[in-house]
C-alpha cells in the first residue's frame, strides 16, 4: 500500500486544504510530491482546532471562510490520487466533521476516493471502537498520536491498533515550529520501537532542513506541517512553487550528511 | 489522556477520603457561605398568581455566583496532585473570578482565557481577577467567546500538563469533568431538598434553572433525578432570534456531535462546523452543553426551553423589584421561565428557581439594555 515509507527518512507533508482555495491546494499537493513527499496529510479545516497552534488556525479560518468541507477535501483526495498512485494520502481531520457525514459514509467515499489512511486528531484510541470497525472494515489505515506523556501501556494500544505508521509526537503541546526538538522525541520513538514494528514518523515543530536530518536519525519519517501552511500563506500567488522548494530544501540537507555535522 | 487517567483516579481516591471531604465542607461553610438560604419570593408569587416560588439563592455565595463550590473541590485536587499553576476558562468571568479567588486562597499560579468580546462585556469581572493576582488572557479567536476560550485553555493544557492543572468550570470537556463537575455542585440540590421539605413538608412541582454548560442546573437537579413527580426545567439562550448564529439553544437548533472532547448536543453547521452563538448572558453562549444534560433530555426526565434575551432582561427588572434581588443575566433566564410557567400552575404548586449567581458583574449590560425611568 502507498503508505508504506519508500526511503528513509520519508517526508510526511501535512496541508490544511482550502487555504487559499482547493485548487491551489492541489497544486500544492503535486508540487510536494514532485519534490519527493512520500505521504500527504490532506488537512481538513475545523472551526475550532484545539490541537493546533497559530499558523493551522489561521489558515482553517480562511479555509471556512469559503466554506471548505470535508466532502470537498475527499474530491480532492481523489484528484491527486489520479496523478500520484505511489503517493501515500491521509484525511487529517477532527471527528465532528466525520460523524456529521457519518462514519460509513466517510470511510466509503475515503476509500473510493484512493485515501489509504485517516487520523483523527481528537479522538483518543481509548474511545476509537467504532471508527477502528468502520476503518478496517473499508480498508483504512488508522494512524493515532503517541505523546510523551503517554503511558507505555497506551503506547501499547496504539501500536496495536495503529496501521501504516505510529505517529509520534515531539513534545507536549499544540502543532507549531520550534527551534529545538525536545528529548521527549527521541526518547518516545524509542519507547515506541519497543511496542511496534510499525515506521514511526515524528511530528510538531519540524521546520528546518537540520532538524528534518537530526530526526532522521532516529525515527523513519518526519511530518512537516506548519512551516508548510506558513510557507503558503507567506507566499501568495506562488504557493505550490514556494512549498516545492520548501520541500526539496529539507530533503536536500538529508542527502548531504557533511552539511549538518556541526 | 495521561492528565484525564491521573485526575479521574486521584478524584476517585479523594471522593472517599473523609479528610478530603471534612475540609471541601469546612471551606464550603467557612469561606464560601454555605448553606445558602431557599427564599420564598412572597411579592413575586402574588404578582404572577399561580405556583409558590422559592429562590436558591446561590447568588449569595462569595464570588458571587455557585461556581465557588467547584473551584474549592478542584482547588483541593491541585494539592493532591502537587501541582502549582492552574489554568481556567470563563465566560462571564464568574467562574474565572471564582478560580482566581482559589488560587489566592491556596497560593497557585493562575491563568484564565476569556474572550476578548467578553472580556468587553464583563470588564469588572476581569479586573477582578487581576485584583486577586489572576492573569488573564484574551482570545480573539472564532466567536471571542466562552467556545474559544475553552480551546485557548485546552492548548495551554497540552503544552504545560506535566504542572498545569486546568480547572475546567462546566460539566464539559473529556471525562471525568463532567462527571467530577457536577459532583461538586450536588450540594445545591442536597441543600434545597432538605430546605424545601422543612419549609412546606413536600417536594416542589418543578425546578428550574438555566443551562450554558449546565452546571448550575445539573448540581439543583441532581438529587431530585429519583422524585419522580419534580419536573427539572433547563433554560437555554433564546438570543434574539431561531436563526442559527442568534441564540444558544442547542436542543432547538443543535445535533449530536462532538466538541472539545465531549459528545453531546452541538450548534453546527451541514458541514460540522461548529456555529457561532449568540446570548446577553455570557456565560449561557457557548453551541455545546453538558452530555448529562443530553442524557436527561432524550429519555424525557428534564425538559430544556429557551428564553430570549429580552425576556430575561425583562425578567430581572421583575425580580429587582418584586424581591429586591438582581440575578445574574444568566439566572435571568431561569426566573424568566418561571415568569411564564408559574401563572398556569397552582397555587398549592411550589416551585424552585436557581438564582445561580448574581448580577452586579452585569451592571453595564443592563444599563445599556434596560430603559429605566
Amino acid at each position: 500500500m502507498p503508505l508504506a515509507f519508500h526511503k528513509k527518512p520519508a517526508l510526511v507533508v501535512y496541508v490544511t486544504c482550502g487555504d487559499p482555495d482547493l485548487a491551489t491546494t492541489r497544486e500544492i499537493v503535486l508540487a510536494a510530491i514532485a519534490a519527493g513527499a512520500d505521504v500527504i496529510e490532506l488537512g481538513v479545516p475545523f472551526s475550532d482546532p484545539v490541537a493546533d497552534g497559530p499558523v493551522i488556525q489561521r489558515a482553517s479560518e480562511r479555509a471556512l471562510k469559503h466554506g471548505t468541507s470535508l466532502a470537498q477535501v475527499l474530491t480532492l483526495a481523489a484528484e491527486v490520487r489520479e496523478h500520484a498512485q505511489s503517493t501515500g494520502l491521509i484525511i487529517f481531520s477532527y471527528l465532528n466533521p466525520i460523524l456529521r457525514m457519518g462514519m460509513e459514509k466517510f470511510c466509503k467515499v475515503a476509500r473510493a476516493a484512493g485515501v489509504d489512511g485517516t487520523l483523527v486528531t481528537d479522538l483518543p484510541v481509548e474511545e476509537a471502537g467504532e471508527y477502528l470497525r468502520a476503518m478496517r472494515a473499508h480498508d483504512l489505515a488508522p494512524v493515532f498520536l503517541a505523546a510523551p506523556t503517554s503511558p507505555d501501556e497506551r503506547l501499547r494500544r496504539i501500536a496495536e491498533v495503529s496501521r501504516g505508521f505510529v505517529y509520534a509526537v515531539s513534545r507536549t503541546g499544540v502543532t507549531g515550529q520550534r527551534q529545538q526538538l525536545a528529548d521527549d522525541a527521541r526518547k518516545l520513538v524509542k519507547r515506541l520501537r519497543r511496542v511496534t514494528k510499525l515506521p514511526i514518523a515524528l511530528g510538531f515543530g519540524i521546520s528546518t532542513a537540520e532538524q528534518f536530518a537530526e530526526v532522521s536519525e532516529f525515527a523513519d519519517g518526519v511530518v512537516v506541517g506548519s512551516a508548510i501552511v506558513e510557507t503558503v500563506e507567506r507566499n501568495r500567488g506562488r504557493e505550490a512553487a514556494a512549498v516545492g522548494e520548501l520541500v526539496g530544501k529539507l530533503l536536500a540537507v538529508n542527502s548531504q550528511p557533511a552539511a549538518v555535522a556541526r | 489522556m495521561a492528565a484525564l487517567d491521573e485526575l479521574e483516579r486521584e478524584y476517585a481516591r479523594a471522593k472517599r477520603d473523609k479528610k478530603f471531604q471534612a475540609r471541601l465542607t469546612e471551606l464550603l461553610t467557612t469561606y464560601a457561605g454555605r448553606p445558602t438560604p431557599l427564599f420564598f419570593a412572597r411579592r413575586l408569587t402574588q404578582k404572577l398568581g399561580g405556583a409558590k416560588i422559592y429562590l436558591k439563592r446561590e447568588d449569595l455565595l462569595h464570588t458571587g455566583a455557585h461556581k465557588i463550590n467547584n473551584c474549592l473541590g478542584q482547588g483541593l485536587l491541585v494539592e493532591r496532585m502537587g501541582k502549582h499553576r492552574v489554568i481556567a476558562e470563563t465566560g462571564a468571568g464568574q467562574h474565572g473570578v471564582a478560580t482566581a479567588t482559589v488560587c489566592a486562597l491556596m497560593g497557585f499560579e493562575c491563568v484564565v482565557y476569556m474572550g476578548t468580546e467578553d472580556m468587553r462585556r464583563q470588564e469588572l469581572n476581569v479586573f477582578r481577577m487581576r485584583l486577586l493576582g489572576a492573569e488573564v488572557r484574551g482570545v480573539s479567536s472564532g466567536s471571542c467567546t466562552l467556545k474559544d476560550a475553552i480551546n485557548e485553555a485546552m492548548r495551554d493544557w497540552v503544552t504545560n500538563v506535566r504542572t498545569t492543572h486546568y480547572l475546567l468550570g462546566s460539566v464539559l470537556g473529556a471525562h471525568p469533568y463532567p462527571t467530577m463537575v457536577r459532583d461538586f455542585h450536588r450540594v445545591i440540590g442536597r441543600e434545597a431538598r432538605a430546605q424545601i421539605l422543612k419549609a412546606e413538608g413536600k417536594l416542589p412541582a418543578a425546578i428550574i434553572a438555566c443551562v450554558g454548560g449546565g452546571s448550575n442546573a445539573i448540581g439543583i437537579f441532581y438529587d431530585f433525578l429519583n422524585d419522580k413527580k419534580v419536573r427539572l426545567i433547563g433554560v437555554e439562550a433564546g438570543g434574539r432570534g431561531e436563526k442559527l448564529g442568534e441564540h444558544a439553544a442547542r436542543f432547538r437548533g443543535g445535533s449530536p456531535g462532538v466538541l472539545q472532547g465531549t459528545y453531546s448536543y452541538v450548534l453546527q453547521d451541514s458541514g460540522g462546523q461548529i456555529a457561532l452563538t449568540h446570548s446577553v448572558s455570557a456565560g449561557l453562549d457557548y453551541p455545546s452543553i453538558g452530555p448529562e444534560h443530553a442524557a436527561l433530555r432524550d429519555s424525557g426526565r428534564a425538559e430544556y426551553v429557551p428564553a430570549s434575551d429580552a425576556e430575561a432582561l425583562a425578567a430581572v427588572t421583575l425580580l429587582a423589584r418584586t424581591e429586591g434581588i438582581i440575578p445574574a443575566l444568566e439566572s435571568a433566564h431561569a426566573v424568566a421561565e418561571v415568569v411564564k410557567r408559574a401563572p398556569r400552575m397552582k397555587k398549592s404548586e411550589i416551585v424552585v428557581v436557581n438564582v445561580s449567581g448574581r448580577g452586579d458583574k452585569d451592571i453595564g449590560i443592563m444599563r445599556e439594555n434596560l430603559r429605566i425611568d
